[in-house]
């Protein structure tokens, strides 16, 4: 038994392929990439090292605020929309429609399974003044608010990544956090309803408490994927006008390839490594304290 | 990270948690009631109009003359069903090309994501040896590696292999990129297995590698589906790895294609583009209509990992 399941050789057999192209594609270029924050150059001209240059660049950058305070704001009121969307609609498969949700269920959930270009350019023809009037804009002209050109202002364009990253998603997170508020014993919610808690402080009371893992792993998955955000973005305004929604992310892809500057762009790398690493400990660890204490 | 217990084996969906019927009156007709449906009838009327209005516009405008983009506003309804803009989108866009491109990067990357990741899971969880804890544990940190991370050194490596003319930097990267999630996963399912099972099939004879096909794979086999789709749609809908790879119009997938197409034609040309659009969505549509039960089953099981 232990002689079968103990053979070193089949062992090298199975799992050497896929620690190989880990180590190859994962390992070795992250270890890399270190390297290139402390010099300057490209694959094509070479690479001459310039010690702690690239970091002194990073804090004298005007863009890199810019971009940190959008990546940042964005991550925040996307993943509360989100987490709020999610929510409200979980509660209602679960609690309104009930075993008739599937439908519902399976409808909202389609947008997620989309090519995100496909949505982003769907959005902004949809959101165009120019050179012609969007279902958007119609509709606001129809209600009396007056059209408005979404792209003519970081401040405008970036509710329109964000209404479209909500439509984009809310299922998803919907779903996930249904399948968590269906793991509550029925017998809890009924006992805690014959103790005369109804709507509010149901929720309050015993449904959050116990929805609170899948609501953790679903904040900090969606942190971590919207520090990240990368396709919206180029698909719908290209982190334009000027550089009002440029992410981290696409200052980075734009830097290091556009400008040709690898070195400058792995220390960009590194810093959404380090914010996304920073956030996903803190909220594990806070969360690991708020389970223990109950 | 999560430590092993985390991730419980996967659950099959259980029915959802009855919840008792609203307390109904005995005489005359109950306006609670009336009221809540009426509410329940509101709200899924507008979640209906908020999801499916996008995508009706969209195929409502693939069926545009360019004449009628001028003409009319643009939340109008075609005139009559006109196929030319998917003639035009195949032929101007290359959309047929940036489908077959899809294809050929996705389905290669997704079976050797699957394939390394259960021989790996199978290692790591069924194979008792030292050190075995320590190699899934430094395979699963790397979720917490963001792609950015490995890009421009990837790009040196293939530029220096001579490969960025191919499909090949892509599905390379896929697979390296997806492994750590499936071998993390793989080991779960692995796991849920009863180890019974491979002691009574080395007992009756079998090798590794027996016990790997026969036992093993069929026991996670509702786990490789689950995991395959989520592996699909992560490779199908990636635009960052295939925007950095990509170097020439031949090699484009889908996402890098719609967003060239937009970028040369996408401003005078409404009707081709929404015809692209319109296609790359109803493929994917097609698709999610025979899977989605297995996609939301996969959700279910997966949604306790941290």
């Amino acid at each position: 038994m232990d002689r079968v399941f103990g053979d070193k050789k089949a062992i090298a057999i199975l799992l050497g392929p896929a620690l190989f192209m880990y180590t190859a594609i994962m390992l070795v270029p992250s270890v890399w990439s270190l390297f290139y924050a402390f010099s300057t150059g490209n694959v094509i001209e070479g690479f001459r090292p310039v010690g702690l240059d690239n970091f002194r660049k990073l804090l004298d950058d005007p863009i890199v605020p810019t971009s940190l305070r959008f990546t940042v704001t964005y991550a925040l009121v996307i993943t509360v929309g989100q987490i709020l969307l999610g929510l409200a609609l979980a509660l209602f498969y679960v609690f309104v429609l009930r075993r008739a949700s599937a439908l519902i269920r399976t409808l909202v959930f389609f947008p997620v399974v989309l090519p995100t270009v496909a949505v982003g350019l769907l959005f902004s023809k949809m959101f165009a003044i120019a050179p012609q009037t969007g279902p958007a804009n119609s509709l606001l002209d129809l209600l009396g608010f007056g059209a408005t050109d979404w792209f003519s202002t970081g401040s405008k364009a970036f509710w329109v990544i964000i209404l479209m990253d909500l439509w984009r998603t809310m299922g998803f997170y919907a779903v996930l956090l249904y399948t968590g508020l269906l793991d509550i014993p029925g017998e809890v919610l009924e006992s805690a309803r014959l103790d005369g808690a109804v709507g509010w402080r149901l929720l309050r009371h015993i449904v959050l408490p116990l929805a609170l893992p899948v609501l953790i792993s679903s904040i900090i998955f969606s942190l971590n994927s919207s520090l990240k955000v990368f396709d919206s973005v180029v698909a719908l305004t290209n982190g334009g006008p000027g550089t009002s929604t440029t992410p981290l992310n696409l200052y980075m892809f734009q830097t290091s390839f556009f400008y040709s500057d690898y070195g400058y762009g792995s220390t960009l790398a590194i810093l959404i490594t380090t914010i996304c690493l920073t956030v996903t400990l803190f909220l594990f660890r806070s969360s690991r304290r708020d389970l223990t204490k109950g | 990270m999560a430590t092993r217990t985390d991730l419980s084996a996967p659950v099959a969906t259980r029915a959802t948690a009855p919840a008792p019927p609203a307390p109904s009156r005995r005489r005359g007709v109950n306006w609670r009631r009336v009221g809540n449906r009426a509410w329940t009838g509101l709200v899924i009327a507008v979640l209906l109009v908020i999801t499916i209005y996008p995508l009706f516009w969209m195929f409502a405008s693939s069926l545009k003359t360019e004449n009628e983009f001028i003409t009319e506003p643009l939340w109008s309804l075609p005139r009559e069903l006109n196929f030319q803009n998917y003639v035009d989108a195949w032929e101007l866009g290359g959309i047929g090309t940036v489908i077959r491109n899809s294809l050929l990067v996705t389905l290669p990357s997704l079976f050797f994501i699957l394939a390394l990741g259960a021989a790996a899971g199978f290692a790591l969880e069924v194979m008792v040896w030292k050190g075995r804890n320590t190699v899934l544990l430094l395979i699963v940190g790397g979720m917490m590696l963001p792609l950015q991370l490995i890009l421009l050194p990837l790009f040196t490596i293939y530029f220096r292999l001579g490969l960025t003319d191919s499909l090949l930097p892509l599905i390379l990267t896929y697979v390296g990129h997806g492994l750590p999630l499936t071998v993390f996963l793989m080991a779960a399912y692995f796991r849920a297995v009863p180890r019974e099972l491979f002691e009574a099939s080395t007992l009756d004879g079998a090798g590794v590698f027996r016990a790997f096909f026969s036992v093993g794979l069929p026991m996670v086999r509702n786990g490789l589906l689950t995991l395959g789709l989520l592996m699909f749609f992560s490779v199908w809908n990636d635009l960052l790895i295939a925007l950095t790879f990509n170097t020439s119009k031949e090699l484009s997938t889908i996402q890098v294609g719609l967003l060239n197409f937009n970028g040369e034609y996408g401003s005078t040309l409404y009707g081709p583009l929404f015809a692209g659009i319109c296609t790359t969505v109803l493929g994917i549509l097609v698709v999610y209509v025979f899977i989605n039960k297995q996609i939301m089953k996969g959700l279910a099981a997966g949604s306790l990992k941290g």
